[in-house]
């Protein structure tokens, strides 16, 4: 025997050697191949002699990562064989070199079931511990009563391989497990460690798959159990199993285990171990990480058994404990704990708050993404603002690899727990100066409908924006926000309109704010959103600063050249308003309405809502109408496409119809004659900017033309009728059809108020609600009996403020409406004061219909947003 | 449970690979591949758990070697941490004082120190003194 284990070792070590001494691959390759070849043929001759070192060495082949499968044949002949050696050699193959998925396993198993009832228990461990680590299903099924048998064998060396033998098993066919309750329970009765171990670990897997094993052990084991971990936590040195001066950490780590999952869900099995938890917990030394690991282990019971809140608290004190450690290892696995305790006991971790909010600053990075997750959990109404500031302040020291999540999760915070509009926009300028590269999308669209909301803070947003790109230009998603309200709010910037107290003044001229778009679109050259959005800012300056006109006209010719055909195209169109079109240019720049907060959050949710309460005003999904980069922007956004019949929109124009059933005419800027083409389509494309594909293409307003065509183009700013800021230059034109030439030059001065003559028409109460009253008065100009003069009057019903109250109409085709701005847009409460807003209807069916409006109606009211809507039918015959 | 054991060196060559979970050889390959990228260039001052696929890995590094046990997402990592230093012992005590070269030459006998240590995936034995003794007997037979 002996030297036939010498003749092995050395051959198998002079094959190692050699292997070694190799230089290269393509050497170890050819040693490699030489030994596999030697070792094929003996197989193939059925050698018998050389086996056991034949196949030693293919397990080193192996284990180099050669293919080896011609060995496997060779394992079984040699588990066949009587002796130890050789079965022992056979079951190492096997292990190595086969898994439970081939066949060829299955002729093992006879070998296998006699091993398992050999007269040597060595030969019985082998088989044991193959079966246990790599048995098949139906090999399971066919040995498992074997292995039950072996459970009670009278070498405890046997019973703790059996017993995790039996783990394998009923893990791959469950319905096993019944027959092996009462033998598991047996082994928690075991005085031998290893046996306890295992056996403890054999029911803990078993409770998993079998309910019927959960409530025995339940019932009959946990005081067994409970007394055995007391004993190991109270024990005296014991050498054998000592780590770290406790005894048997691991004994301890898994009793825990098999408590917590017989403790879930059950009030009074918890209750019985609340004992030796709590001694657990206090008396453990925690400063080896053997110790800790079972404070860890059993924080993680505590957590999940039936609450008893006073363990509660020790959990998370422990846990504290450890996030203050100097272990890394430590603190990770806190953070990860206190995810769960969260659920559990916010309070509790709150208190840590400012522990973790070290963490997310670690060097370590699985150590920071936990922090930031449980940080982000943490946030509540009244810690919002300390903690943004901390994260907020972090970020400019941050990695760039954290930055990304850094970033999402401070706009998520500030999105859904902002107290404040001036906070929400403060804070979102911050991050948009030191990581807007990081902001996606959606997170600057929602800032820019915040801030449209925001009338009062107007000023104050465009100045912060314009202070900050001169140190932080080179964030893209900042300058395209500056830019945007630079654009939309530029008289306010240069005019210092609406001065907060807070604020440091600073001046700023129109030439500085032109400079601030000019460096944009120098700056960013290849960035297509942003180019185009400074354009079309240019274009609104160029009407907010007539001086400036020129120089910008100068500034956009620029790109007329522009390769970007998108550029290109907006640059012509925009150069040619401001040269040749001065008259039409406010109105198509006029402010853009109030985004809906509402709508938009339901948007990007991603469901439409289903009530008709949609935004009026261009979806900022694509502020501006920038072109998003699809495959055919220019199409959607130009609606090039405009000769056929637009598809339908999800929003605008469907929306549009179903509300009004009719067509809608705007108040403002003009739709055309649809009957004249190129010339028109260029201005119906160019009136669609600013309008995201969506609305364009839901061209339905036509007011000059009394044809039926349905194609005509939106006007961007204001598809429901509303009020504009900027007084535009709107004329009374006559309904009937209107040559281009008359649109684009035939506009009048403001209309003159109506001096009213001729009948009189009696007030109606054109709409009532419970909280609300609209009256209408009528006057008619004189020799114009197609126009009526309308001044509406709103009356507060409630004992509560309407604030930012906007009233919108819309009208059939044969009707022209234009709405001034209102007298204000607060509405005192319980009828102490009114507001005042005057219309203008031109009927071209005068004498053959009545007018006909549908009216909206939103509101604030104790920050809560309200929509009011109706139809006004009772108008007075004859208007 | 215990997914698998690596033990690899710094340039990634395995020394030892048991797996308690059925994988073709070319996944093999590719999974100790993987695992060796993760750990040889993680800082010493980081935590010894890796988030691994849907699991994770324990490891710790003595001398050149790296030793590997992905484990479960539920699993104890410190607890894990423990029994790979234990293992570590156990092996020091059986070659006295061991080093990579005996892990190689001796590579059966690693395996079969390892099978007495763990079965199925799980701890089989927590005290080193029994431990070696019964690899005292194994050899006997040998």
């Amino acid at each position: 025997k002996f030297s036939y284990f010498i003749k092995l070792l050395l051959s198998a070590r002079d094959m190692i050697r050699s292997i070694r001494a190799c230089k290269t691959a393509a050497e170890e390759r050819a040693v490699v191949r030489k030994e596999c070849a030697a070792i094929r043929a003996a197989i193939s001759e059925n050698d018998q002699d050389y086996r056991h070192r034949n196949l030693a060495k293919l397990m080193f082949i192996h284990m180099l990562g050669y293919p080896t499968h011609f060995g496997q044949m060779e394992c079984l002949k040699l588990i066949a064989s009587p002796g130890f050696p050789e079965k022992r050699i056979g079951y190492l193959g096997l292990m190595l070199l086969l898994d439970e998925r081939q066949e060829v396993l299955m002729l093992v198993t006879n070998s296998i079931k006699q091993d398992l009832n050999h007269t040597n228990q060595y030969i019985v461990g082998l088989a044991l511990c193959a079966l246990g680590n790599i048995c098949s299903a139906e090999m399971a099924r066919d040995l498992a009563p074997e292995v039950e048998r072996l459970l009670q064998f009278r070498d405890p060396n046997i019973r703790k391989k059996a017993a995790l033998c039996t783990i394998r098993i009923i893990k791959k066919v469950p319905d096993l497990a019944e027959n092996f309750i009462n033998p598991a329970a047996a082994l928690l009765k075991e005085k031998h460690h290893g046996v306890l171990l295992t056996g403890v670990q054999l029911c803990t897997d078993m409770c998993k798959v079998s309910t019927e094993a959960l409530e025995y052990f339940k019932k009959k084991c946990i005081d067994g159990l409970v007394k055995v971990l007391k004993d190991l936590a109270n024990s005296p040195y014991a050498p054998e199993y000592d780590i770290s001066g406790i005894t048997d950490p691991f004994l301890q780590i898994r009793l825990l285990r098999l408590l917590r999952v017989l403790g879930q869900g059950d009030a009074d099995t918890s209750d019985t171990m609340n004992d030796i938890l709590a001694q657990v917990a206090t008396k453990t030394e925690s400063n080896k990480n053997a110790g800790n690991a079972i404070l860890y282990e059993c924080v993680a019971t505590i957590m999940s058994i039936e609450d008893n809140s006073g363990l509660r608290v020790l959990a998370v004190n422990i846990l504290g404990r450890f996030l203050s450690s100097r272990d890394n290892n430590i603190r990770y696995v806190a953070l990860n704990m206190l995810m769960k305790a969260i659920t559990l006991d916010t309070q509790a971790v709150q208190r840590q708050r400012a522990t973790i909010l070290e963490c997310v600053k670690d060097p370590d990075a699985s150590i920071r993404k936990r922090a930031l997750e449980l940080v982000y959990l943490l946030v509540n109404e009244s810690n919002v603002k300390s903690l943004t500031k901390e994260l907020v302040d972090y970020l400019e020291v941050s990695d760039q690899e954290f930055k990304g999540d850094l970033t999402a999760k401070i706009c998520s915070i500030v999105e859904k727990f902002s107290p404040e509009k001036i906070w929400y926009i403060d804070q979102m300028l911050k991050v948009l100066s030191e990581a807007g590269n990081y902001v996606k999308d959606e997170v600057w669209h929602a800032l820019i409908v915040v801030i449209t909301n925001a009338s009062n803070l107007h000023g104050y947003t465009v100045r912060s924006l314009y202070k900050a790109v001169q140190t932080a230009g080179e964030q893209e998603t900042l300058v395209r926000v500056a830019v945007w309200c630079i654009g939309e709010y530029g008289e306010m910037l240069v005019g210092s309109a609406g001065v907060l107290d807070i604020e440091d003044p600073i001046t700023v001229t129109e030439a500085d704010a032109v400079d601030v778009v000019e460096a944009a679109i120098k700056r960013h050259p290849l960035d297509l959103t942003t180019r185009a959005m400074c354009l079309i800012a240019l274009l609104k300056l160029s009407s907010r600063f007539p001086s400036c006109s020129k120089r910008i006209n100068d500034i956009v010719l620029h790109h007329k050249g522009s390769l970007v055909l998108e550029l290109q195209q907006r640059a012509i169109e925009f150069s040619s308003i401001i040269g040749r079109h001065e008259k039409i240019r406010s109105a198509l720049v006029e402010r853009m309405p109030v985004l809906d907060e509402v709508t938009y959050t339901g948007r990007r949710a991603g469901s439409v809502p289903a009530a008709v309460s949609t935004s009026q005003g261009a979806p900022p999904r694509i502020p501006n109408g920038v072109a998003k980069p699809t495959s055919a922007p220019l199409v959607d956004l130009l609606d090039l496409s405009s000769d056929e019949t637009p598809a339908p929109s999800s929003f605008g124009g469907d929306f549009l119809q179903d509300l009004l059933g009719v067509d809608v005419s705007p108040a403002s800027s003009k739709g055309t004659n649809q009957t004249q083409k190129s010339g028109t389509d260029v201005l119906l494309d160019l009136l669609s900017i600013g309008t995201p594909p969506a609305q364009s293409s839901s061209s339905t307003l036509d007011m000059l033309s009394p044809s039926q065509d349905n194609k005509s183009s939106v006007d961007i700013l204001n598809t429901l009728a509303s009020p504009s800021t900027t007084p535009s230059a709107q004329a009374s034109s006559p309904a009937g059809i209107s040559p281009m030439m008359d649109l684009l030059n035939g506009f009048g001065p403001s209309p003159s108020g109506p001096e009213t003559n001729g009948p009189t028409y009696p007030s109606v109460v054109a709409f009532e609600s419970s909280s609300l009253k609209m009256t209408f008065n009528f006057s008619k100009e004189p020799g114009n009996p197609q126009t009526t003069l309308i001044e509406a009057q709103f009356a507060n019903k409630s004992p509560n403020i309407y604030s930012n109250f906007v009233f919108q109409a819309a009208v059939p085709k044969f009707l022209q409406l234009h709405l001034e701005p209102a007298s204000s847009n607060t509405l005192p409460a319980s009828g102490n004061g009114s507001i005042t807003q005057k219309l203008r209807v031109s009927n071209s069916q005068h004498g053959k219909k009545s007018l006909v409006m549908r009216i909206r109606i939103n509101y604030k009211v104790n920050d809560k947003d309200v929509l009011e809507e109706g139809q006004v039918n009772n108008f007075p015959r004859g208007l | 449970m215990i997914r698998f054991i690596l033990l690899q060196n710094r340039q990634g060559k395995t020394r030892l690979a048991k797996y308690y979970i059925p994988l073709e050889e070319s996944e093999k390959h590719k999974v100790e591949y993987e695992v060796h990228r993760l750990v040889v260039n993680r800082d010493p001052k980081f935590t010894n758990f890796v988030e691994f696929r849907t699991h994770k890995v324990i490891y710790r590094r003595y001398a050149g070697l790296f030793f590997s046990l992905c484990v479960d997402i539920t699993d104890n990592e410190l607890a894990y941490l423990e029994s790979i230093h234990l293992f570590v012992e156990i092996l020091d005590h059986f070659f006295s004082n061991v080093c990579e070269l005996d892990l190689v030459f001796n590579f059966h006998k690693v395996y079969l120190i390892l099978d007495e240590f763990i079965l199925a995936g799980e701890l089989q034995e927590t005290s080193k003194k029994a431990i070696i003794e019964r690899m005292g007997e194994l050899e006997k037979l040998d």
